[in-house]
This record gives C-alpha cells, structure tokens and sequence, in this order.
C-alpha cells in the first residue's frame, strides 16, 4: 500500500525509478536535475537497487552509454536539463529508431544565451521531433506516477520507443511536495521485468545500427512515425490500468472547468496549478474560464484536442519556449495546425510566460484570459510582461 | 526469419534496421570489382597459409589437400596474397585472360 | 635473422611469428563487406575476430568499417554488434559492459563472460571520440578499445585528423603550393592511455597477424580497460598499391615510424625486433602518394624526428627492463 510521504520531487522522481527496479543509470548531472543524479547514486551506492551507476563524462556520453546498456537487455535511465539535453541531441534520434526503451528524466531549463539555470521548456522544445514520447507533470505525485508510467508504455512490444518525463526545474524538482509513493510490491505487480525485443548477446546473434540506404530510409522513417502514432493506444491503456491499479487518473489532456467554457488557458507544465486558481477566480467574476492541461506531447492527442475544444470561442495558448522567427510558441502552433481543419474552431492567442524562471502569478493568468477574450493579439504571440 | 523481398515495404522493415542474419553480406557478391584474379602454382606452394591469413576479404580457403585458393565470388583482386607469398606462388593474371 | 637484408623482395623474417595454421578457421567478419581492394583495415577487423571469438559484442563507431559492413539488410558480422554514432563509442561500449555486467550478476542472461569491445578509427578515437574514450578509460570498464589508425578521416574522404604524419598530403592539409601538407606531428596516443593507467596498452598492425591476434587475445583476459592501437594502411588514402597494404605496416616497423611494443602496468616491452639498423625513412615513404611532394631535406626532417621518438621508445623499454614494475597496478 502506498505511503503518503512529503518529499523532494527530484528525490522523488529517482525513488520512483528505483521502485522500477533499473538496471543500469547512466547520468551527468546539470543543474537543476542534479539531485536525481545524486539520488539515483546513492539508491544504487546503498544497494537499494541492485544496479550499475555509471559516471559519464558528459550527457552526450550519458545517453550513449544508456543505449549501450538498454541494447543489452539491462532497463536503464537517465536524466539531463537544457545544456545536457541539446548536448546529446545528436543521440536523440537515433534512440528512436534504435528502438530502445530508455526512460529519461528531465527537469525542464532555459536554454542559453543568456545563459540561465531556472525553468523553462525551449530544452524539451527543440527536441519534439527527435520521436520519443513526452510526459509532461503538473506537480510531484504526477512525475513519480509518470517515471513508472514511462517504462511500462516504452517496453511494450507494440511501442518500443524511448519516453521523457519532462518536470519543471526548480518549480518542481525542488520542492517539497505531498505525494503517495507506491509501494515494491504494487509496482511489481504493475511493471513486469523487461524482455527485450532484441538484445546484444552471442547466443542472438544481431547488428544493430547498421547503415539505410536511400531506398530503404523512407521507409524506417514512416515506420518510426506510425509506432509512435500508435502509441497513443498504449499510453491509454496504461494510464487506464494505473486508475484501476491506484485510482489516480490520466488523460492526455486534462480538462479543468471547460464544460461550458467560452475561454480556455492551456497549459503544460507545473503552471498548470496556478492557473487552476486564476480560473476559479475568474469563475468567481462571471468569467466562463476553464484551463485545459496538456499531458501528452508526445504522440500529440489531436482526437482528445478536438474533443476538449468544441464550444470554445477562445484558446489561450501559454507557451514556455520561442519558435524564434517561426509562428509563435511551439504549443500555440501545434494547436492551431491540428485545429485547421476543424469547420468550429476557437480563436487561438499566444502568450510566452515564464521564460528563464520569471514567476507568473494567478493575476498574470486572469490578465491573459481577459486580454484573449477580445479574440486578437496586437502581434501573432506575445512575450508576455517583457519591459519595453 | 523469413526472406524477403527487397525493397522492403515500411511495415517489413525490421524495427531499429536491426539485421538479424549474421553474416549475411556474402549475398553481396564483390568478385565483380577485381581487375585481376590470384592463380597458384601448387608446384611452388608450401602450404604456409600466408596468403589465407592476409586476404581482406576471407575468401582464401584451404581445401582437402592443404593448397589454398580463393573463392571468385568475393576476391576482389587486390595482390596482397600474390605479395606476400614466399615462394613466389601465386600470380595475378588479368580477369579477361 | 634478419631477412630484411637478405630478402629484401620477400620480407618474411622471423618465419615462426607465422603460424597460420594454428588460427582458427573460423570467419566472424565475412566477404561480401565493402571495403576497398586491400583495406588493412578490414583485413585487421577479421583478424581481431578470430582472436576474441564469438562471446565478444562489438561496438563500432561510425567509419568505413561501420559503412562498408552493415549495409541493411545484410551485415558482415558473425558477433554481436552495435553502431550508435561517431563520437561514441567508447561511451556506448562502456554501457554495453555495464549492461552485460548488471544482467549476469543479476541472473537475467547466461552466466558466462562476454566481452564488451568498442573500435573506431583515428578519427573516432583520437578526435571526436577522444573525450569518451578518456572517460571510459578513466572509469576502468571491462573493456578493450582498438583504435584502427589509417591516419585520416578515410571515410568522409581523407581529410586530415590528429593521426595524420606530419607533411602528408590530406585533403583538408593537402600539399600546396604554400603549405606542404600536414604541419605537426602525429598525436600519440598509445602514450596517452598509458597515462591513463590502462593496464594494457598495445601497439599493433596486421602486418604482423599473429602479433596482433596474441594481443587481442591478451587483452581479453584482462579483468579492465585495455587500449590497442593497429596501424592499418589505407591504399585509398595513402596513394598506394592496393598489394603493398602488408607491406607498408612491416616498413612502418622496420623503419622504427611504427614499433610493435606493449605497456603492461607501465613496463614497456617490444613485441616484435626491429633491425638493429634501422631502414631508411625514404623506404617507407616512397610508395606513397600523399608523400610524394616531399623533398629530400623534408625527409631528412622526418627521419630525424623519427630516430628521436624511437630512442624515447628504447628509453623506456630499456628502464622498464630494470624495474619491476612501474607503478602500482590500478585494478577494478
């Protein structure tokens, strides 16, 4: 049974890695994800976890030697921020169509220049086409759930696609939250042992790697694409198996307030919760407000999009990262690409909030809503509350 | 695994491009690149294997009777076995001859 | 014996080194690869086979070797193999060992030992490789790293990498009309792994096969890093005949350019005896191309350089023949 802890949500994302049992964790600490690197240490130091804590030499190695080990059959995590991330970007890709189902978590930072250490998605953003599924929390009892989640959706046979569990640094890594951790034995019972589909051992012989030619490229390509469009199946399935198993729920987009919203924040992220409370206090002043809170990035939920938008005249997009010279937030565009075809569709704005660690309040939100209800923007997106 | 037909179709690439028949590449055929292919004179052969322990490719066999020769299909007629012969017992000869 | 002098067409010498009928006839890195006619690199890829045997998984980074053996649908390998990218394979190497290692102490695959062994080329090891060969080095992985220098990035068309001698003619040092090819000496480093006291570390070309196939095999053993540098000729990239590919690798040794030694806990021993008097530079040099602009005073420059590295080498071998050993083993 699970036990109601009050913990670092960093400590706790690694605690919940361990309850996985991981074989192997390869990690380079960066702040703001530091503490899950050092936890990670100390379960496999302590021999909580009977596993292999490799220090690598950076992230670019770190997410190397996790496809190394996960080719071998071993589970294996890592985790990485910002600089880290774009640093083993290379490597990113590659994973995907390897097809191995390494969980990495990562605490969501500001990209440099400047450079900064605080939060923000433009690491996560940059790498949306990379192929592995994204998980995005809203607060710690989600990033615990989501790591066990993770595994679980990646190994399946039907997926095997690497997962990243995106958490907000410092917003939420370190904080101290109330969450209920899951017991061994529940997560045993929800998470079988690996059995890959492939592994590096002479007993099975395989070439993993090898080189696409031009007339076979395409072809891998679409076959990547449509694993990770299906994936979508898996996730709910997982997540309806989670409700069943521990009775919290899952939805790829979760909807707060909408069913008779005319205005909608979306969100993704642990901002989310501030905007709950932005809400009801619009709610309190006759304004039909209701937040919607995106969960799944990746596959991107366009039949949920579709459900939760309809009666909505006005989505206000608040967007954590700049497509710089492009059409606005990378979550603003998105949207407003699935929603094209749709004949009743809401009108779409687009706020950049909370870049580099700057805080957004619950008045900042109602602002925005307020401001959206007119239906346009002066400008295609807006860096909200930038001086000047 | 069964054969398939090339080019794959999306849904029969294997996942990952893994290739799951070791060995396979001797499908591929490289005798066709040689200008000039290894003759030995048995005669002169010692059968030290020098020129079975030098060829790049691995096509240099021992058969029944201790001399050496190299399979046409992949001997890509490159002369290192003609070289490094000792005693002088393989010649390259040209491939129209 | 020296038959160097006394055969000088037929350079044979030390005739028991040859054993070939003692190697094992069976191909892990098979025909129908495409390698160019006479690769030493090749050639030096299926010899190392035949010394690690199948319970072995090879990672590789990207080069021709990768290229030219794993071409979908159909692989050269007859072992377990992986190919992730260019700078890492030593980093997805040491997470193959530390994988291996986690799942058979956790009795999740055969209790047996297979070994994790990552090559790449100069390229992939001494340049953009070299930071995750430093660190899986550093953190004493159970495993053996062989660097196949052909002295240029071959496969992206010969461009000059940290292992190109100094004067040859790359394509991104090429021999001009101001610049005569590559201005600075080649990085060493064998003597860098050894300053990262890998417990083994050895010089190697297949030239000399069975040199080469009993330090594979040493290196195995060892319970650690261990670190093999193979010299193999390029006849693409070095301008020469495709038949002279042996050849070069024995020049390279009798002229003192490329000694056989290996480095044991920092004992230095040489593997293979190069002549007392030592061949010419000139004699090495000459069947290549991307030497031919040289003139006789820049040989001259060469050869000193190279009598001078061989006398450090000596040094070395001399004073670790004093000592018992060198410094403390540093063991996993």
């Amino acid at each position: 049974m699970g036990k109601r802890v009050g913990m670092e949500v960093a400590i706790a994302s690694a605690e919940a890695a361990a309850l996985c049992r991981f074989d192997v964790a390869a990690v380079y600490p960066i702040t703001p994800q530091s503490h899950v690197a050092e936890h990670l240490s100390d379960i496999v130091a302590d021999g909580r976890v009977d596993a292999s804590f490799i220090t690598v030499e950076s992230e670019h190695s770190a997410l190397s030697a996790a496809m190394g080990s996960e080719a071998t059959g071993a589970r294996t995590v890592t985790a990485t921020s910002s600089q880290g991330l774009l640093y083993m970007s290379e490597v990113l890709p590659i994973t995907s169509a390897m097809r191995l189902p390494i969980v990495m978590l990562i605490a969501n930072r500001a990209v440099s220049g400047p450079i900064n250490i605080w939060n923000d998605h433009s690491d996560i953003m940059p790498m949306r086409d990379t192929g592995w599924i994204s998980f995005f929390a809203d607060n710690g009892q989600e990033v615990v759930d989501m790591t066990i989640q993770a595994f679980k959706v990646g190994e399946d046979r039907r997926v095997m696609l690497p997962v990243n569990v995106n958490m907000d640094g410092f917003q939420l890594t370190h904080m101290v939250e109330p969450i209920i951790m899951p017991d061994q034995e529940e997560v045993d019972h929800f998470l079988p042992a690996y059995v890959p589909y492939a592994a590096l051992h002479p007993d099975n012989i395989v070439s993993m790697g090898t080189l696409g030619m031009p007339e076979i490229y395409a072809e891998a390509q679409k076959a990547k694409d449509v694993a990770l469009v299906n994936s979508i199946k898996v996730v709910r399935e997982v997540w309806k198996e989670w409700e069943a198993q521990f009775g919290r729920k899952y939805e790829p987009i979760q909807t707060y307030r909408t069913e008779d919203a005319e205005i909608a924040l979306v969100t993704m992220g642990s901002m989310g919760e501030t905007a709950e409370i932005a809400v009801d206090e619009l709610r309190k002043q006759g304004v039909k407000a209701g937040l919607l809170k995106i969960k799944l990035w990746r596959p991107f939920p366009f039949d949920d999009l579709k459900k939760v938008v309809k009666g909505i005249k006005v989505l206000a997009v608040t967007d954590r990262a700049c497509s710089f010279g492009g059409p606005g937030g990378p979550v603003f565009s998105e949207i407003r690409s699935a929603l094209y075809d749709t004949p009743k569709r809401p009108k779409i704005v687009n706020y950049l909030i909370g870049l580099g660690g700057r805080d957004v309040q619950v008045e900042n939100f109602m602002d925005m809503v307020r401001r959206a209800a007119k239906g346009k923007l002066s400008e295609p997106y807006e860096f909200y509350g930038v001086r000047g | 695994m069964t054969e398939k037909k090339w080019p794959e179709t999306w849904q029969e690439v294997n996942p990952g491009c893994m290739v799951f028949r070791p060995g396979s590449a001797k499908e591929y055929h490289t005798g066709s690149w040689r200008a000039k292919r290894p003759i030995w004179d048995n005669a002169k052969c010692i059968k030290c294997g020098v020129c079975y322990i030098y060829c790049p490719e691995g096509c240099v066999t021992e058969n029944a009777d201790g001399f050496f020769e190299a399979n046409l299909d992949y001997c890509k007629g490159c002369g290192i076995c003609a070289h490094e012969c000792w005693p002088v017992a393989i010649k390259m000869v040209n491939e129209e001859e | 014996m020296n038959t160097a002098t006394k055969n000088p067409k037929n350079v044979i010498e030390n005739f028991d080194l040859y054993a070939p009928k003692l190697v094992s006839k069976e191909e892990f890195f098979v025909g129908g690869h495409r390698a160019c006619q006479g690769c030493g690199e090749a050639l030096a890829i299926r010899l190392m086979c035949k010394a690690l045997g199948k319970d072995t998984v090879i990672t590789n980074a990207t080069g021709c070797m990768e290229v030219i053996s794993s071409l979908y649908p159909t692989t050269a390998w007859n072992l377990p193999w992986i190919h992730v990218a260019f700078p890492n394979a030593a980093a997805v190497g040491s997470g193959v060992e530390a994988g291996l290692k986690a799942l058979r102490r956790k009795g999740k695959i055969a209790d047996r030992r297979v070994k994790s062994v990552a090559i790449g080329g100069d390229g992939g090891t001494m340049d953009i490789g070299f930071q995750a060969l430093s660190g899986a080095m550093e953190r004493c992985h159970d495993m053996l790293y062989v660097c196949f220098d052909n002295e240029a990035y071959m496969n992206t068309g010969i461009q000059r990498s940290s292992g190109t001698p100094f004067l040859a003619s790359t394509t991104t040092a090429p021999a001009g009309k101001k610049i005569p090819g590559n201005q600075v000496w080649k990085k060493n480093l064998p003597e860098i792994m050894v300053a990262h006291n890998v417990a083994y570390v050895a010089t190697a070309t297949p030239s000399y096969p069975i040199d080469f196939m009993n330090k594979v095999k040493k290196a195995r053993q060892i319970k650690g890093p261990s670190y093999i540098h193979c010299f193999v000729t390029c006849p693409t990239g070095w301008r020469s005949t495709s038949e002279t590919c042996i050849k070069l690798g024995r020049l390279a040794l009798e002229t003192g350019l490329f000694p056989l030694y290996e480095v044991e806990d920092g004992k230095y021993r040489l593997t293979v005896e190069v002549p007392e008097k030592r061949r010419p530079i000139q004699d090495y040099l000459k069947g290549q191309g991307r030497f031919r602009h040289l003139t006789p005073d820049q040989i001259q420059v060469i050869q000193e350089r190279v009598d001078i590295e061989w006398e450090t080498l000596m040094i070395k071998v001399e004073h670790s023949r004093s000592k018992e050993s060198l410094r403390a083993r540093r063991s996993r």
